[in-house]
């Protein structure tokens, strides 16, 4: 195995970064603006929409996502979808991740198709609806959310989704919405998950439920580099522009050494992010070890993105208006959700405690 | 990971066992003494023998023409067999290298062989004085005599330069020049006559030591060393020690996967540019923070010198890692090549 991506990926990822840039801009209904996105403001404009309650045009992204492939990666071909690999599923959200796409990304594309997945194989919960659910996913006719307590314990989004989903120990619950709590991160809307019925419950749902939760947990670490690249970037092209005491600010040593260092950071968390992806393809022994690596690192990298961006913009990226705040906030948001940095080291030390060494393959 | 096609996996099988049946079980004496120099060049004979000195280099000079991956493979099990220090390393990864790149066909054949197999022990004459992260400052001059060139000035932090055989360094050839221009890049006998009194001073500079290509295989198996001294010594209840040995492994896995991806694409004919400064600072920081952890899991054990394996290695490993940070271009200097030739902030 080594680590590199396909040209085939590489040019998915610009297919999405053109889709996300354009197509959103004319999506959005907006033109070139203020905004400090990674190549235009349309996806960050559906952001602020989404956060004020219009959803339109962050809907509108969703569909011609749909239309790309995107919610068809995980859904397996005999359900309408592409039945792609996990590494072509984390090329994506990473760059949703870079755009800052609001909606349930992890939850939608990564977690809840995978679980629905495994519940349409085994038959389980057998009354066809995790197959329509699917082919309603792939065919972008349906966005789904899912709250996986303690570790997930709302359900993002759920006023934009058709499904909502409760996991708890052994069972998957059909659920509604409950009581609505607000994110730091004002493009993302909490739930608390009401369960209504169960559609499955037993071992293999449990188990179904934790590869579920490494597909999410891996497409959550996805968007999080995504989210660090972009904010290096926007930190880069401010620092070259902002005048201070007759020079660009990016010419003092102190600047750059701070954006070299998220740039060491982001260079190598992905390819952690790529070898668990890979992992999860083998669902091999490792791989939610590598997993939580992978979450590990991306959270630290888009940590340290986020700090030094806000300290090279000053104070107009505290700002409201400015749009560097959209990335703060959802790095935020992102760090703890799907499992705790905490948690994630827990996880990576007891799989080498009990492989008894530490593999490097 | 498996690095590429069915030989690697014998090739590192080959190594393996070789390694097993060879490795002294008791470490060397020290590479900065008379006799710790000289069985550490008996050990490079030992490899080049089993043509392991230099697998990456063609087989005519000694090597096995093996590709980078097998390199790594190599490097893979040369530190897990916890193998002697490479007493001509300054050679083999920073003189090899050049002369392969810039050398003649007559230079390679003249030097290369008595490298592979220790018969020259090369030092390195960079740094001066007032020239180190600053190279173009270089003062030492070369003059052409009689014959070949008459070497005055000061350098220092020569690494091996106490017992070795031969050095390489920049010179200035034409002060006229500009400051990066009219220098020359010298090798030249440390028996020479002349050259004595200067190898007394280098001698303190001794522990200094100069590598600026690094394989994975250092950092995986301190790593793996580190996890197992958490896992027999370690306080379960201390989660923030827990959580930094973690970090190391991670570090070290994340560090072993680009470079073999480095690698792969290196051995399908890419060139390396300034991205290896990201490299650099990140295991060098990676190796110092690795063996930190270790002394803060030995507690009041760390501090005393000269105990035995395997927890005699970590202070050690740890004062040679303090190094990293500086040689080989300071982390300083890597930062500011990463900001203005890679992410292009202005000079």
């Amino acid at each position: 195995m080594t680590l590199a991506r396909s040209a085939e990926q590489e040019q998915f990822a610009a297919a999405l970064h053109d889709l996300l840039t354009d197509g959103a801009t004319a999506a959005a209904g907006g033109g070139p603006g203020a905004g400090g996105g990674p190549g235009g403001d349309g996806t960050l404009r559906a952001a602020r929409r989404w956060a004020a309650g219009d959803r339109s045009a962050g809907l509108a992204l969703w569909r011609k996502l749909a239309a790309a492939g995107v919610t068809s990666l995980a859904v397996p071909e005999r359900r309408g979808g592409l039945g792609a690999s996990p590494l072509d599923l984390m090329v994506a959200c990473e760059e949703l991740g870079h755009h800052a796409l609001p909606g349930p990304v992890a939850e939608s594309l990564a977690a809840v198709p995978r679980l629905l997945a495994a519940l349409d194989e085994q038959g389980l919960g057998d009354d066809g609806r995790p197959a329509r659910w699917l082919a309603g996913l792939a065919a972008g006719d349906l966005i789904a959310t899912l709250a996986l307590p303690p570790r997930l314990p709302y359900a993002a989004d759920a006023d934009a989704t058709g499904l909502v989903l409760l996991v708890e120990d052994d069972a998957v619950w059909l659920a509604a919405p409950g009581a609505r709590h607000q994110s730091v991160d004002q493009a993302r809307r909490l739930s608390e998950a009401c369960g209504r019925q169960v559609l499955a419950r037993g071992p293999a749902v449990a188990a179904a439920a934790r590869h579920a939760f490494d597909l999410g947990a891996l497409a959550c670490a996805a968007q999080l580099l995504g989210a660090g690249r972009a904010l290096l970037a926007a930190s880069v092209r401010h620092a070259r522009q902002r005048v201070q005491f007759g020079r660009a600010i990016g010419s003092f040593q102190a600047v750059k050494h701070q954006l070299a260092d998220v740039a060491i950071g982001l260079e190598f968390a992905r390819p952690l992010l790529d070898a668990a992806a890979l992992a999860l393809a083998d669902r091999g022994p490792c791989a939610a070890r590598d997993v939580s690596a992978a979450k590990i690192a991306c959270a630290g990298a888009a940590h340290r993105a986020a700090r030094t961006a806000l300290q090279v913009h000053g104070a107009i990226g505290y700002t409201q208006e400015h749009d560097l705040g959209l990335w703060l906030t959802k790095v935020r948001a992102l760090i703890p959700a799907w499992g705790t940095q905490a948690e994630h080291r827990a996880r990576v030390m007891a799989a080498l405690a009990t492989d008894g060494g530490p593999p490097w393959s | 990971m498996s690095p590429g096609p069915g030989d690697a996996a014998a090739f590192r099988a080959e190594v393996r066992d070789w390694l097993a049946a060879h490795v002294p079980a008791q470490p060397l004496p020290p590479v900065d003494t008379a006799e710790g120099f000289a069985r550490h060049r008996e050990w490079e004979r030992e490899l080049a023998a089993a043509r392991l000195a230099v697998v990456s280099w063609p087989a005519e000079y000694g090597g096995r023409g093996a590709s980078l991956l097998e390199w790594l493979v190599f490097e893979d099990e040369y530190h897990a067999a916890a193998g002697p220090a490479r007493v001509g390393q300054n050679g083999l990864f920073l003189l090899a290298p050049t002369l392969f790149a810039h050398g003649t066909a007559a230079q390679r054949d003249r030097l290369l062989p008595r490298m592979a197999t220790a018969d020259d022990v090369w030092a390195q004459a960079w740094s001066e004085p007032d020239a180190g992260s600053d190279l173009a400052a270089i003062r030492a001059r070369a003059t052409r005599s009689d014959g070949g060139w008459l070497l005055s000035g000061a350098k220092t932090w020569s690494s091996r330069a106490a017992f070795a055989d031969r050095a390489f360094g920049l010179f200035r050839t034409d002060p006229g020049a500009g400051r990066h221009h009219g220098l020359t890049y010298l090798l030249f006998d440390l028996r020479a006559e002349g050259v004595e009194g200067w190898r007394i001073a280098m001698s303190t500079a001794s522990h200094e030591r100069g590598l600026s290509l690094r394989s994975p295989g250092r950092f995986c198996a301190a790593a793996a060393r580190l996890v197992e001294l958490w896992q027999r010594a370690g306080d379960p209840a201390d989660t923030a020690l827990r959580d930094r040995v973690t970090d190391a492994w991670i570090g070290a896995r994340a560090y072993r996967l680009h470079t073999f991806a480095t690698a792969s694409r290196l051995d399908a004919g890419a060139a390396l540019g300034p991205e290896s400064s990201l490299g650099k600072v990140f295991w060098s920081e990676l190796d110092v923070g690795l063996h930190e952890t270790a002394l803060d899991l030995l507690g009041p054990q760390a501090e005393l010198a000269g105990r035995p394996a395997p927890d005699g290695r970590w202070l050690g490993d740890y004062l040679f890692s303090l190094a990293g940070p500086i040689y080989a271009g300071t982390n300083e200097i890597q930062r500011t090549v990463i900001a203005e030739r890679l992410l292009g902030l202005p000079r």
